[in-house]
């Protein structure tokens, strides 16, 4: 102990310098704050706005007009009679009221015994019952749809028709069989052989020099870009195996080899985190190490490989660029029937769709997109439920 | 043969295996361990495993055969001498004796046709046969080893691990095969065109090559640019702020609660497709986006600007940014962030100087990973950048990219081997070396820099 105190004064918490300073830097940090909850905002909202812009865009697509057409049933439908009736019912322009190839869904929906026929509407009535057409034609599909000879009905055709030229009776149905093949030849590869490995390298490859080898490739495979697989295919499916183009088969085994990874990634995780306690337990009363594998670790690990499958096929099924390649943009305008059929898949219409200029494939485009939003979400909020259920279960 | 009925033959022949040397292996003693069922397994794989392999490699090599054996028959001689007309011509007799199309488009093709279908059929059957015969000597092989004290666990389980085997070394067959096709296709794009004229050359015009001088309209370089422009610059310059920002707001000022549903509502920007992006940039923001532009004064802003593109792509990356930046701020020990804040340091502050810095490796690896993501990244250009090559500073101008080029280049129809879609395998050998050399720079800096707070 000195004599000689240092000279330590109390701070003063009132010096207006201090006080001046802490107020800056509180503000700066209240400004920090504000920005970082303004980048989640902006994000978030970013979502919302492209959601509602698609949901207000496409909404009108689930429903259609149709004309009310007063037409003798009971006599074979023709295209020159379903023309003359319209005539009769709404004046010389009546064949242009309706949508190309109307006749034929007179002929289809025609029942016997009833005076009228519902056929769909032309994009034009469309267009002039928004107000978007001269004020005449406005004018005169308001007064139609006054008298009860326009309405409209839900728009069965879009879930259930395939592509075509005219937006009126252009449908999902084709591009979603063509996905639902798809997705069926990708389960098929990706799934074993993406287990398979996974089980491989958790539980057999120990220190095998092999392993780091195929832990690098499947990293990478990971990160590499979808279209490079677009190219793979090409070259290898088409190119070398000679495969059909746009067939289910070659989109399918493209992106199996996209999907694969995913599902060693996720199995791996999954394996790991069955404890090490189990495995000892069998090894113990005498398994073998397959028998350790797939009697005990296997069931443990099902649930987490579900999930990171499911995840894996979600990708794969909103992909678009590498099926471009393969040559699945085609106008394919029947649903394929089977796995080397020329076919085409959800997100590939959208593209195509949004490719054309009309206003009613502008409807068509968003509400495609609705429903494959709505089929992503119901898969993956499944795989959330499917780990949930299963993990409870035991 | 129909391979159906093939397949459905030898699974009956394995399931017929299997239930013979179940029995014959329950009517004895066998090793500890062994049950009956594993010598059925044994009998069933040894029946099984050869007739497959042999039709897998059959189905790759027979094509070769079967055109081969076209080629000798009588109704070939009409073809051209070789090249692409003769593979067309091929390819669509293939087709109409498969049945697949009908109406001939070439009468050389119709006239081949059944020639084709006859060495199909002829083939078949001789890859039929060989299965069999396959099938049944392994299954008497199975039958003959199948005997007292004969131990078929260790035998079924070395099968099964040979299985797995197969399946992860498919992982690097993969790999191989991208590398391998893109640098063959790519070695004969350069046999054409000069190295130098690719990397180096600034004019890309496809649509018009000069068959004397390809090399001439078949520089990349404004591909580069436009690549960087709008995957590196502005879409990096969208979602590395907005990342970063709301990884740390998220980690350092949102409640539990708020953080458990806006983390996966950030999540799903990852999930939506790209073709939805693709489309909400060519219909919403490209016309947003030139309307901005001429309203600033520009009066040729482009409906199709790199800025549009850029912009939208940033967004798709944001939750990349943010969920490996959220990782690696969780990573950095808690003591270092308590530390800062006991000495009286703001939230601020301590973000800013020491769990920034702290994370900085995770964080610049995140970055590098989202930057490889955006490079690669097809639909969102495809719609709504520009198939135009420029080489521009301008943002509001029109910009294309590789990933761009190669979808143009190859969903014409043109000749497979011209030096057009040759050229979409040199673009993507380009992207692919990208990528890679991004995702190891990645690696290398968390693997350097990670242990230093352990």
């Amino acid at each position: 102990m000195t004599d000689r105190a240092t000279p330590s004064l109390p701070t003063d918490w009132r010096a207006p310098g201090l006080r001046h300073r802490l107020r800056r830097r509180h503000a700066a940090e209240r400004r920090f704050r504000r920005l970082g909850a303004g980048a989640v905002l902006f994000a978030a909202g970013f979502l919302a706005f492209l959601l509602l812009t698609m949901v207000g865009q496409g909404l009108g697509a689930f429903t259609r007009t149709v004309l009310v057409l007063p037409i003798d049933t009971a006599r074979p439908i023709t295209e020159a009679g379903v023309d003359a009736a319209a005539v009769r019912a709404f004046g010389a322009d009546g064949p242009l009221l309706m949508a190309d190839q109307a006749w034929r869904v007179a002929r289809e929906r025609a029942a016997v015994g009833r005076a009228t026929v519902r056929v769909p509407a032309s994009d034009a009535v469309d267009a002039a019952l928004a107000g978007q057409a001269a004020p005449a034609a406005n004018a005169r599909a308001a007064a139609l749809r006054a008298r009860g000879a326009l309405r409209t009905e839900f728009a069965w055709s879009f879930l259930r028709g395939a592509d075509a030229t005219d937006p009126v009776r252009a449908g999902l149905w084709g591009a979603a069989k063509g996905s639902l093949l798809t997705m069926a030849v990708v389960f098929a590869f990706a799934f074993p052989i993406g287990l398979f490995a996974a089980l491989w390298l958790e539980e057999f490859a120990g220190r095998n020099p092999w392993a780091d080898l195929v832990e690098v490739s499947i990293n990478n495979l990971a990160a590499v870009p979808s279209i490079i697989f677009g190219l793979l295919g090409l070259a290898l499916f088409l190119g070398t195996l000679g495969l059909p183009r746009s067939a289910p088969l070659v989109g399918g085994l493209t992106l199996a080899l996209m999907t694969m990874p995913v599902i060693v990634i996720a199995g791996r995780g999954a394996i790991r985190a069955v404890p090490p306690s189990v495995r000892d337990a069998a090894l113990a009363v005498g398994a073998s190490r397959a028998q350790v594998v797939f009697h005990h670790v296997l069931p443990l690990a099902m649930p987490g490989i579900l999930t990171g499958t499911i995840i894996g096929m979600a990708r794969a099924l909103g992909e678009t660029a590498p099926l471009l390649l393969i040559g699945m943009r085609a106008f394919i305008a029947a649903p394929p029937g089977g796995l080397t059929d020329p076919a085409t898949v959800l997100p590939v219409q959208i593209f195509l769709w949004s490719d054309e200029v009309s206003h009613g494939f502008v409807e068509k485009t968003s509400a495609a997109i609705m429903m494959l939003l709505l089929v992503l979400l119901v898969v993956n909020g499944g795989a959330v439920w499917l780990r949930g259920r299963l993990e409870a279960r035991r | 043969m129909p391979t159906p009925a093939l397949l459905f033959l030898l699974g009956g022949l394995a399931l017929v295996g299997w239930i013979a040397a179940r029995g014959r292996a329950a009517a004895s003693a066998a090793p500890r361990g062994t049950l009956p069922g594993h010598a059925g397994t044994y009998a069933a794989l040894l029946i099984l495993a050869p007739p497959l392999l042999f039709l897998v490699g059959w189905s790759a090599g027979s094509p070769a055969l079967v055109t081969n054996a076209v080629l000798h028959d009588r109704a070939a001689s009409a073809l051209p001498a070789g090249g692409f007309p003769r593979a067309s011509i091929l390819s669509e007799a293939r087709e109409i004796a498969r049945g697949s199309t009908r109406p001939a488009f070439d009468r050389r093709a119709a006239a081949l046709a059944p020639a084709y279908a006859a060495a199909q059929a002829r083939y078949d059957w001789i890859a039929a046969g060989v299965a069999v015969l396959l099938a049944l000597a392994g299954g008497a092989a199975a039958w003959r080893q199948v005997r007292p004290g004969f131990a078929a666990r260790r035998r079924v389980e070395r099968g099964v691990e040979a299985l797995l085997l197969a399946a992860s070394l498919l992982a690097i067959v993969t790999t191989l095969g991208i590398l391998a096709s893109l640098v063959w296709e790519a070695s004969r794009f350069f046999a054409l065109v000069p190295v130098s004229d690719f990397l180096l050359g600034t004019h890309w015009s496809p649509q018009a090559i000069d068959p004397r001088d390809p090399g001439a309209g078949l520089g990349a370089v404004p591909l580069f640019w436009g690549t960087i422009l709008i995957g590196a610059v502005i879409a990096m310059a969208v979602a590395v702020p907005l990342g970063l920002l709301s990884a740390v707001y998220l980690t350092q000022y949102a409640r539990a609660a708020t953080r458990r549903w806006v983390k996966p509502l950030l999540e799903v920007l990852a999930g939506v497709p790209t073709v939805v992006y693709g489309y909400f940039a060519a219909l919403t923001v490209a016309p947003a986006v030139r309307r901005l532009g001429v309203a600033l004064g520009n009066a040729d802003a482009s409906g199709e600007s790199a800025l549009a593109a850029g912009l939208v792509l940033g967004m798709m990356i944001v939750p990349f940014v943010s969920s490996l930046a959220d990782d690696s701020l969780a990573a950095v020990p808690a003591g270092l962030a308590d530390a800062s804040l006991a000495l009286g340091a703001t939230r601020r502050e301590t973000v800013a100087r020491v769990l920034i810095p702290a994370a900085l490796p995770g964080i610049v690896a995140g970055v590098l990973l989202a930057l490889s993501r955006a490079i690669g990244e097809t639909m969102i250009v495809v719609m709504a950048a520009s198939g135009i090559a420029t080489l521009s500073l301008d943002p509001l101008a029109p910009a294309t990219t590789v990933t761009r080029q190669i979808v143009d280049l190859l969903t014409g129809e043109a000749a497979f081997d011209g030096p057009k879609t040759l050229a979409a395998f040199a673009l993507g050998l380009t992207l692919f070396v990208a990528t890679l050399l991004l995702n190891l720079v990645a690696l290398t800096v968390v693997k350097r820099y990670r242990q230093a707070y352990d």
